[in-house]
């Protein structure tokens, strides 16, 4: 079984038959990887992309990288073949393209335990992302959210989904917000990741910063990247600042003193700590760790 | 698998080699490459090619490879999948690491 929860800030996209992209596509320290086998992919080339990303992920040593791919639709003459492939090859997650339904989740994770079954690996391995890209997904997001134990996520995909609504995508995002909010909410209520869609003028940081800090604020986990230049700029906002970890040690210093006198009170500065402060405090110090902010043994010290 | 037809894939951009199969009259395997890195990688383009053709039970092939710095793994799913194409099969052989 793969890593369900895991730091998932950025997810970049390489196209599935780039082997030129392919080869250091981990090098830029995106935490999750997404070949594509759906949309950079033309029709008479999706035998061709297949087969190199099944032998680029039996080969390649992608570290600790998380491996994810895009596969096609199983309406789709591909989709059954793609599923095939990347189960064997060890893909740690599948993402399900135009997700409307609950049981479009339900259909895949059929053909998922199918061939996991075919090939001997553990039922279960293989772990599932759905991507809502539609009016009728964004309604449906807690019933896909919650469809299958192997998700680890629910991810916004704006350009399709902008085309289904008719509407343009914008600087100020507000065409996204209703789909946004209802993501992140039900992505909270199911305990999955909500990660956000792309942004694809890699040469306009400032833009890219505005979506990052703005989904951050919904409460997003991360954003998918179609450059290795989207990374930095986006992980700046998702990592914690000095001022957040400050406080976070305060406060985990606090617990632990709380927890060594034997009281289930959490005071800090006279003041009580609320349940919330205290799980938020934690997870800036999980952020700040995994990101290389603060070593394990600054935390054990504290 | 008999080769049916000529077959290709693959690109010649950085990191990848257009392969084109046919069939010959005469048997095992024929090989003209070009490489950005024959002198250094050569030899070992050719074995990771006559390996995959050799794995895929074909024989009678003449192979035309332009290679751009690609790796064996993209070598080996190049070879296959014009060789797939070739044959008209859908018989990808998928396996287990």
């Amino acid at each position: 079984m793969h890593e369900k929860q895991r730091l998932r800030r950025t997810m970049m996209f390489i196209p599935g038959n780039n082997p030129g992209m392919m080869r250091d596509a981990h090098i830029y320290g995106s935490d999750s990887l997404m070949f594509d086998l759906e949309d950079s992919v033309s029709m008479a080339e999706k035998d061709a992309a297949r087969m190199l990303v099944y032998n680029a992920l039996k080969t390649i040593d992608y570290g600790t990288t998380e491996l994810v791919v895009r596969i096609n639709p199983l309406d789709t003459p591909y989709g059954r073949a793609d599923i095939e492939a990347m189960v064997c090859a060890g893909a740690h997650v599948l993402r399900m393209p135009k997700t409307e339904r609950a049981e479009d989740i339900i259909e895949c994770e059929k053909v998922i335990e199918e061939m996991e079954i075919k090939h001997g690996i553990p039922v279960g391995t293989t772990l599932m992302m759905a991507a809502i890209e539609g009016a009728l997904g964004v309604i449906n997001a807690y019933a896909i959210a919650t469809a299958s134990k192997r998700l680890i996520g629910i991810a916004l995909g704006a350009e399709d989904f902008c085309a289904n609504m008719k509407c343009q995508r914008t600087l100020s995002g507000a065409e996204l917000q209703l789909a946004r909010q209802t993501i992140v909410l039900a992505a909270r209520a199911a305990g999955i990741d909500a990660l956000d869609t792309v942004y694809s003028d890699v040469n306009n940081e400032e833009q890219l910063l505005y979506e990052a800090r703005l989904i951050k604020d919904l409460g997003f986990d991360g954003k998918s990247v179609i450059n290795p230049r989207q990374i930095a700029p986006v992980h700046s906002v998702f990592n914690p600042t000095q001022k957040d970890i400050d406080k976070a040690k305060k406060i985990v210093a606090a617990i632990k003193e709380a927890e060594a006198r034997g009281s289930g009170v959490i005071s800090l500065n006279g003041k009580m700590v609320d349940k919330p402060v205290v799980i938020r405090a934690q997870r800036v110090i999980e952020l700040a760790l995994v990101s290389g902010i603060i070593t394990k043994e600054e935390v054990e010290s504290l | 698998m008999e080769l049916l037809k000529a077959g290709m894939a693959g690109t010649v951009e950085s990191g990848d080699i257009l392969v084109e199969v046919e069939k010959t009259g005469a048997s095992g395997v024929e090989i003209a490459l070009d490489s950005t890195v024959m002198g250094l990688y050569g030899r070992r383009i050719r074995e990771v090619i006559e390996q995959t053709v050799a794995e895929c039970g074909v024989s009678g092939v003449k192979v035309t490879a332009s290679d751009k710095g690609a790796l064996d793994c993209t070598i080996r799913a190049r070879v296959k999948t014009a060789i797939l194409r070739a044959c008209d099969s859908s018989d990808y052989g998928w396996t287990v690491k």
